[in-house]
């Protein structure tokens, strides 16, 4: 495909767009104190989150609120809802600022609408950042607009009309806005202005989801959960990672099985359809395929390391002259895993094509499904639907391209289901990678702090979330590798003020399937800095705490860890076997601090049993999501850093399903979690991945505390402790 | 192909299906009901948990023909109506539920526990394998206390 250089600059501008904003924003760094001061990285300008506001800025008041005749509100969410909470947070900001029960908001993900460009990406933590303003702008529109049509009926002057409660009231008048809302579409009122309040009675305060009595009833539909035409439709898949099929044996045999409906082979592997799934699973089973070799059907766990560790770019400082500390880590790939597994729904005709998928890129996957099937763009429709789960999953939407496929290969509509086995051996993976980490120091100050990070290839291939940028991640020259640079250079930075400090990625292009997952590079590079942050503080004879409250770089980030430090009563007695540990983040304009307590007298099977988490999300639209944000950012941790990693195996992983890859369970969670949400200090900040690196950290310290152990690779137990499905 | 007939949610229904079809593609596939989730199909996630005769099962992994003639409730069975058991009123009060899709599976894991042990501790709690990937155990945990006071009072 060729691409038009235009296109080629539009990337550029956003690749230099850091640059072109240093110049603005640098008088805001805040000035050193006692510390080596460390001039600002490019993420304390301008983090990823910015360039996903900025690219989606022309598009950002495409949204539609509608005030509805029934006298509710139905905001059209151009996102994903996988989980995090974002349909509850936007009904919030509508039901405040129209004065309307939060009953009487809905929120509809939009389906695909490439008119939004850039701004229909969810990813980055970036929902609420980007839509707070314009939600707001819009319901305060509509607020202004509903007042002056009340005003033009009673012919009173507006500023004499309030709201509240659904209703327009003046001093002997009161009409709901179902009464109003047909005068209100009038074109004739005139212009009204609009200011959003700068007073809360719903954001801020704690507040349940909107879903969740769908969810505890069992109503809450899932794409499979939808009542709509499809075969149910399973795939066999190769034996190693991007291996496609040389011949099917046994396609008749199979035909003939009772319930299967037809056989297909597409791209990916060869489709069962059924009259149900366990009749497809039992059809796919019983394929004969001969296969062709996959992408990497040579590597495993060692060559990998191997490779990264040779990629990782050489330290600047020598250890000459002053003291130093080193120190390498290394964290295993690992499954995205979402509960609900890959599926879509399929329904391709001649002329025309619907597609139903958890989707957090669906203009990308429109285009790129037009493409395959030959049809114009606008005779794709592309729904989002509410997924089970994501963690950056579900920017990928290879499950609505296959189902497309297959559809399209048989003739009818299809509803497709990954097995877990399939979905954690050839879904997508977070990018194993290997950490070299240098500090150099002096009358206890740290005088330089460098980070080389060495990575498999993180695939942005969804780009921005369009066709543009999802291309020109794929160019070879570029390409994804600079693409991955920006999202590296714009997320990641040290809260410390270290000395000169430099944090590098270099990345090893392996052909597999990774992806961004939850706090993408954060988790394994901050997570890193913050256990070589214990071993620092102890190698110059420093409290933990008291060594990063010492460093960090504003009092904002000191509340955070003064907090977790007096609520968790850090410092306190403990028997043996036992410790505390502690880890800082700040990310996308928010922060926080964990403190955890481990129980690693069983070291094959350590235990956190306390956590203590205090964040700054500058302002909290609702603190008991972000509460919740937080709980799963620790789970995660918890099991990312002691259990939860994928073995690679001749082009494979060996793990299939959660008895394998070991994602905590109930037993392995705390019994006593405080989660603290600090009292607002500006505009939201980042939320859904800002609670991983921060606890990945304080558990790896926790457990080098009460071991007297190192933790050096991760997850820290990981023995191959069963028996592999058969590829 | 064989016809079995069973009740669910209090309602007696005829499927045709082979033998060894697993009960979950009976329930979703054949009769709609589609409250209890795929999420391994081997009885590891435990998403699919319903019961049957009061006690948790996974039909994922029993087959159709082994539930002929008895009683399967699943999470939509579980509410009075409008009235909602004392689990689902301790889930909504602790806000449990994140991207949703385990907690049909963790609600019924949970009320079949109450059932056995009216004021579970620490420990019969963690024995509750049902895997949640987005991290909500500890509201579980909570939540489950509290609808133990709820049956109480
Ligand atoms: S789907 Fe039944 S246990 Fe996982
Ligand atoms: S709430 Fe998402 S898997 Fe449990």
């Amino acid at each position: 495909m060729s691409i038009p250089t235009n296109r080629r600059r539009f990337l550029a501008y956003l690749v230099a767009a850091p640059t072109l904003t240093v110049a603005a924003k640098i008088g805001t760094a805040e000035p050193a104190l006692a510390a080596v001061p460390t001039p600002p990285a490019p993420a304390d300008l301008l983090d990823l989150g910015d360039i996903l506001i900025l690219a989606g800025a022309p598009t950002a008041n495409l949204l539609t609120l509608t005030v509805d005749e029934d006298g509710g509100a139905t905001l059209h969410l151009p996102r994903a809802e996988v989980g995090q909470g974002i349909t509850t947070a936007t009904a919030m900001l509508v039901a405040d600022e129209l004065d309307l029960p939060l009953a009487l908001v809905r929120v509809v993900l939009d389906d695909a609408r490439p008119e939004l460009l850039f701004n229909q990406l969810t990813g980055g933590s970036n929902t609420i950042r980007s839509v707070y303003r314009p939600v707001r702008t819009a319901a305060a529109a509509a607020r202004a607009r509903l007042v002056a049509a009340a005003a033009a009926r009673w012919g009173v002057p507006a500023t004499t009309l309030r709201t509240e409660d659904g209703a327009v009231l003046g001093q002997d008048h009161r009409a709901t806005y179902a009464e109003l809302t047909r005068d209100a579409a009038r074109t004739d009122l005139g212009p009204t202005t609009v200011t959003p309040k700068s007073e809360h009675r719903i954001v801020g305060t704690p507040t349940s989801r909107v879903d969740a009595r769908a969810m505890v009833t069992g109503r809450q539909r899932y794409t499979l959960d939808l009542d709509l035409p499809g075969h149910p439709t399973m795939v066999r898949r190769p034996p190693t990672i991007n291996g496609t099929v040389r011949r099917v044996h046994n396609a008749e045999a199979v035909k003939a099985m009772p319930g299967v409906v037809d056989v297909v082979v597409v791209e990916t592997g060869v489709a069962v359809l059924a009259e149900t799934f366990g009749q497809a699973q039992q059809g796919k089973d019983a394929l004969e395929v001969s296969w062709n070799p996959g992408t990497v059907d040579d590597e495993d766990d060692d060559t990998i390391r191997r490779k990264l560790r040779a990629a990782a770019l050489p330290f600047v400082v020598p250890p000459l002259l002053t003291q130093y500390q080193d120190a390498e880590f290394d964290f295993a790939f690992v499954s995205h895993a979402p509960l609900e597994s890959n599926t879509a729904i399929a329904d391709v005709r001649a002329d025309r094509a619907e597609i139903w998928a958890g989707l957090k890129s669906p203009i990308v996957a429109q285009q790129t499904i037009a493409a395959e099937l030959g049809l114009p763009q606008h005779r794709v429709k592309v729904h989002v639907v509410q997924g089970g789960g994501s963690f950056g999953r579900r920017l990928f939407f290879d499950a609505a391209l296959e189902a497309a496929r297959i559809s399209k290969a048989a003739g009818r509509p299809v509803k497709l289901l990954w097995s877990r086995i399939d979905d954690m051996r050839h879904g997508r993976t977070r990018a194993a990678s290997h950490h070299k980490l240098r500090a150099t120091f002096a009358l206890g100050n740290v005088l330089t702090f460098e980070h080389r990070v060495a990575s498999v290839e993180t695939d942005f291939g969804h780009g921005l979330g369009e066709i543009l940028t999802a291309t020109a991640a794929e160019l070879p020259v570029g390409g994804n590798l600079s693409f991955a640079q920006t999202v590296f250079l714009t997320t990641i930075k040290s809260p410390y003020h270290f000395g000169v400090t430099t944090q590098l990625l270099n990345e090893v292009p392996l052909r597999m399937h990774t992806g961004s997952w939850r706090s993408v590079y954060s988790a394994n590079t901050r997570g890193a800095e913050e256990i070589f942050v214990d071993e620092l503080a102890r190698r110059l004879r420093r409290d933990p705490v008291a060594f990063r409250r010492a460093f960090l770089k504003t009092a904002r980030q000191r509340a955070v860890l003064d907090k977790v430090a007096v609520e968790g009563q850090w410092g306190k007695a403990l028997p043996a076997g036992f410790a505390q540990g502690v880890g800082f983040h700040e990310e996308y304009k928010s922060c926080t601090a964990c403190l955890v307590e481990i129980d690693a007298r069983d070291r094959a099977h350590p235990r956190v049993t306390r956590a203590v988490i205090a964040a700054d999300y500058g302002l909290p639209v609702n603190p008991r999501g972000l509460e919740a944000q937080l709980l799963g950012g620790l789970t995660d941790a918890i099991s990312t850093t002691l259990t939860a990693g994928l073995h690679i195996d001749r082009g494979l992983p060996l793990e299939g399903s959660y008895s394998q890859f070991h994602y905590a369970r109930q037993a392995d969670s705390p019994t006593d979690v405080r989660i603290f949400i600090m009292p607002p200090s500006g505009e939201p900040g980042g939320a859904g991945e800002l609670g991983v690196p921060a606890a990945v950290g304080a558990i790896a310290n926790a457990y080098a505390r009460a071991t007297g152990v190192k933790p050096r690779s991760f997850p820290i137990n990981f023995p191959v402790d069963f028996e592999p499905f058969p590829r | 192909m064989p016809t079995y007939s069973f009740t669910v949610n209090g309602e007696t229904v005829t499927v045709d299906a082979p033998a060894d079809l697993p009960a979950l593609w009976a329930l979703r596939d054949k009769l709609g009901i589609t409250g209890p989730k795929y999420g391994c199909g081997i009885d590891v996630c435990k998403a699919c948990t319903s019961h049957i005769d009061g006690e948790a099962f996974n039909p994922c992994v029993t087959p159709v023909a082994e539930i002929a003639g008895r009683e399967v409730t699943t999470i939509e069975g579980l509410a009075d109506g409008d009235v909602l058991h004392p689990v689902q009123q301790a889930w909504l009060e602790q806000d449990v539920a994140q991207c949703g899709y385990c907690q049909p599976g963790q609600i019924m894991a949970a009320v079949a526990l109450l059932r056995r042990t009216p004021d579970p501790t620490d420990a019969e709690i963690d024995a509750i394998e049902n895997v949640c990937r987005c991290g909500t155990y500890f509201r579980v945990r909570q939540a489950i206390k509290r609808a133990a006071e709820l049956m109480r009072s």
